[in-house]
């Protein structure tokens, strides 16, 4: 359950190997939560997830739980969540943090790369996050963290690709917040900007870079106050009302 | 009699919170009138595949402050309108009643007889059935203990929809493991428990300024003995020499000849009414440290320095927030959370770094009050151990509050001491277990009541009870 000050007690983290999704988990274990499934891809062999559960464990988790969870097979998603709900119990939060960044030349190059990680940023977060929200609503509570970005507020020539499924999945969580009202259940959004991972590394840094960290702490933020949407840092949400508005010959030129 | 149409006895979905507002869940709200009907809701709950089971509470008028009266995802059933009644029986002194009679509708029913529930607490808009599943406390702890105390026998549906009879001396184990048991141990539908005879609806009141915490724990542990109710009022705020002052006001019910000669005629007149409605909307941030500092300052500064024997209406001394009709809305959209503990009686140390760790946190609580526990219940889980009790409100939005909590539960379970279930929204279950050490016993009864787990509660599966 969700208490009155945000913390709650079990955690999903879709996308066991994210460095956002683990900062998050971390920081909710933080703040009191117990048990975390960890879904990923061969989630019980690899090393990576394995190395979040260690931290998550060393945050004070009481379980930590690996679960395969493949983004591109979306007729297994929903067993995902059951498989989750039966090691856990209630899902208080879910944190959707999969996805893939790649590089717009290589989509260029090769368009069958481009939709595969299209799936992984957008369509599979379609068949998750519906089987997350039958279950929350099932539940009567719950919140669905859906890392969105700022590259889908306004998708740019420099990773269209990329942002155009981040835009897809930001319109997909609005209107799956509001088919949830009332229900209990909601959807909390959060649109980093330049997130300093390994997943951006070959990216070099936009203006307002984040830290993993810092989002993992809006997002603690944003459910203590009940957020809607969380821009991270904060600051983005008035660059993006000014971006949005400037002229495409411009936006287009914008070097990256 | 006609039936109800369907819709309603299958249920209305809806967002439920408690009191402080904060952390709502869906249930489905069913509003049983007759004990058949809450057995009823109580077997089909049953009969669902566990997988799919999601448990039943029952709520009275939603007084908690925490997620105790909800049922995330399963049936909340509201009892505020169960079977309405109460029979008086002056020969024994003892009134029953259904579990869905508020405590505001006895009083106005018990004056005229010259008659007073035995405990009330800070609201009168309790049901009785809510007052044994909190096994709620008075200003008059110290004197009569709690509630419980004074059931002297109740119904009680359980999940196998059996409706029983319990009292100390049939089925003790299940009777105290359902005073306190917040009502996870069966619903309970009726209870027969002694009244307090009175002259008035009057209070005799006698107040002091306190200077400092030491001089109202002193006063308090002077004179209790001497008043039915005692309550002290602290200001948070409050820091140095000034730490923990506050207004002490003790009271008994007033006699006959002690009320003014205009009064005399009717003795046991009572109109009590809301004088004020807080408004739908209230912005956040409303209450904080400035605008709290201002309020308990003006309210320490007008309380008299010392004032014997003042006749008052007992709704001001008992209810004073019920003249303010929905004042949980005041502390804006984000709510309230309401903190209270009590500490063993020679825990006075630890209960003094309590309240100088609130006051440097700037916690911003005006409503802050301090009382005395006399003997509490065998009840496993009843909040009341004698000792001193702490009750104060904060803005779920002030920030760091999480963080000064948690630090506050290691105070009290250090100090031998406890939170109340019925106003927690924000504990964490290791803290909570190891401050009831009944609660293995309160457990083997629920066990053997409820073995499929039908009774829950957002607060039961947060707690892990």
């Amino acid at each position: 359950m969700r208490n009155a000050v945000g913390a709650v007690g079990t955690v999903l983290l879709l996308g066991g190997r994210s460095e956002i999704g683990a900062a998050v988990a971390e920081r909710l274990v933080r703040d009191g939560a117990r048990r975390v499934v960890l879904a990923a891809r061969e989630a019980a062999d690899s090393t990576e997830v394995a190395a979040v559960a260690e931290r998550l464990r060393a945050a004070g988790a009481r379980e930590v739980h690996p679960v395969d969870f493949d983004a591109a097979r979306p007729d297994t998603h929903a067993g995902v969540v059951a498989a989750a709900v039966a090691l856990a119990g209630d899902l208080d939060v879910v944190v959707d943090a999969f996805g893939v960044l790649g590089e717009q030349a290589e989509f260029d190059a090769d368009p069958a790369a481009a939709a595969e990680a299209a799936t992984a940023t957008y369509t599979g977060h379609v068949s998750a996050g519906l089987a997350v929200a039958a279950r929350l609503r099932e539940q009567g509570h719950g919140t669905l963290v859906v890392v969105s970005s700022v590259a889908g507020v306004r998708v740019r020539r420099a990773n269209f690709v990329y942002g155009s499924a981040k835009a897809g999945l930001d319109g997909f969580a609005q209107g799956l917040a509001d088919s949830l009202h009332g229900s209990g259940a909601r959807v909390m959004i959060v649109r980093p900007g330049y997130v300093a991972t390994r997943m951006s590394a070959h990216v070099s840094a936009a203006p307002f870079p984040a830290t993993p960290g810092q989002v993992a702490d809006a997002v603690a933020d944003g459910l203590r106050t009940g957020a809607h949407v969380v821009w991270v840092p904060r600051v983005l949400r008035l660059v993006f009302a000014g971006m949005r508005l400037l002229p495409r010959p411009l936006w287009r030129r914008l070097p990256r | 009699m006609a039936q109800p149409p369907p819709a309603a006895r299958a249920g209305t979905p809806a967002l439920l919170t408690g009191w402080g507002r904060t952390a709502p869940s869906a249930a489905t709200v069913v509003r049983p009138r007759t004990a058949a009907e809450v057995a009823a809701a109580l077997e089909a709950a049953a009969a669902r595949p566990a997988e799919r089971r999601r448990g039943v509470v029952a709520r009275g008028l939603g007084r908690s402050y925490g997620d105790a009266a909800q049922c995330a995802g399963g049936v909340v059933l509201d009892c505020a309108h169960l079977a309405p009644g109460h029979r008086l029986d002056p020969a024994a002194g003892t009134v029953t009643a259904s579990a869905g009679t508020s405590l505001a509708d006895l009083i106005a029913a018990l004056l005229p007889h010259g008659y007073f529930p035995p405990v009330v607490p800070g609201t009168r808009n309790v049901t009785v059935g809510g007052a044994i599943a909190a096994d709620i406390h008075g200003k008059n702890h110290h004197a009569d203990s709690s509630f419980g105390a004074h059931v002297r026998s109740l119904r009680l549906v359980t999940p196998d929809g059996a409706e029983r009879a319990v009292s100390p001396a049939e089925d003790p184990d299940l009777f105290w493991a359902t005073v306190g048991g917040m009502g996870l141990t069966g619903v309970v539908t009726e209870a027969t428990f002694g009244v307090l005879p009175v002259e008035t609806s009057a209070m005799r009141v006698d107040t002091d300024r306190v200077p400092d915490l030491d001089s109202a724990l002193a006063a308090m542990s002077a004179t209790d003995d001497r008043y039915r109710y005692t309550v002290c009022w602290i200001d948070l705020l409050a820091r140095g020499a000034a730490l923990g002052r506050g207004v002490l006001t003790r009271a008994h019910h007033a006699r006959a000849d002690e009320l003014p000669p205009a009064r005399r005629r009717a003795p046991l007149a009572y109109a009590p009414h809301a004088l004020a409605a807080a408004p739908p909307l209230v912005p956040p941030g409303l209450l904080n440290p400035l605008s709290v500092r201002a309020f308990n300052t003006a309210y320490y500064a007008r309380a008299p320095r010392r004032e014997r024997g003042r006749v008052r209406p007992l709704t001001g001394f008992f209810h004073p927030l019920d003249a303010v009709r929905g004042w949980n809305r005041l502390y804006g959209p984000r709510g309230l959370v309401q903190y209270q503990f009590a500490v063993p009686f020679g825990a006075e140390d630890e209960l003094r770094r309590v309240v100088a760790a609130l006051a440097a946190a700037g916690a911003p609580s005006f409503l802050t009050v301090l009382k005395r526990f006399g003997p509490g219940t065998p009840a496993p889980l009843s909040f009341p151990v004698p000792g001193w009790t702490l009750a104060l409100d904060l803005p779920a939005e002030f920030p760091g509050l999480a963080r000064l909590l948690r630090r506050l539960d290691e105070r009290v379970l250090a100090a031998g001491g406890r939170i109340y279930l019925a106003k927690d929204s924000r504990a964490d279950p290791e803290t909570v277990h190891a401050m009831y050490p009944g609660l293995a016993a309160w457990r083997a009864v629920r066990a053997r009541v409820d073995p499929r787990g039908v009774l829950t509660s957002d607060l039961a599966r947060r707690l892990e009870l």
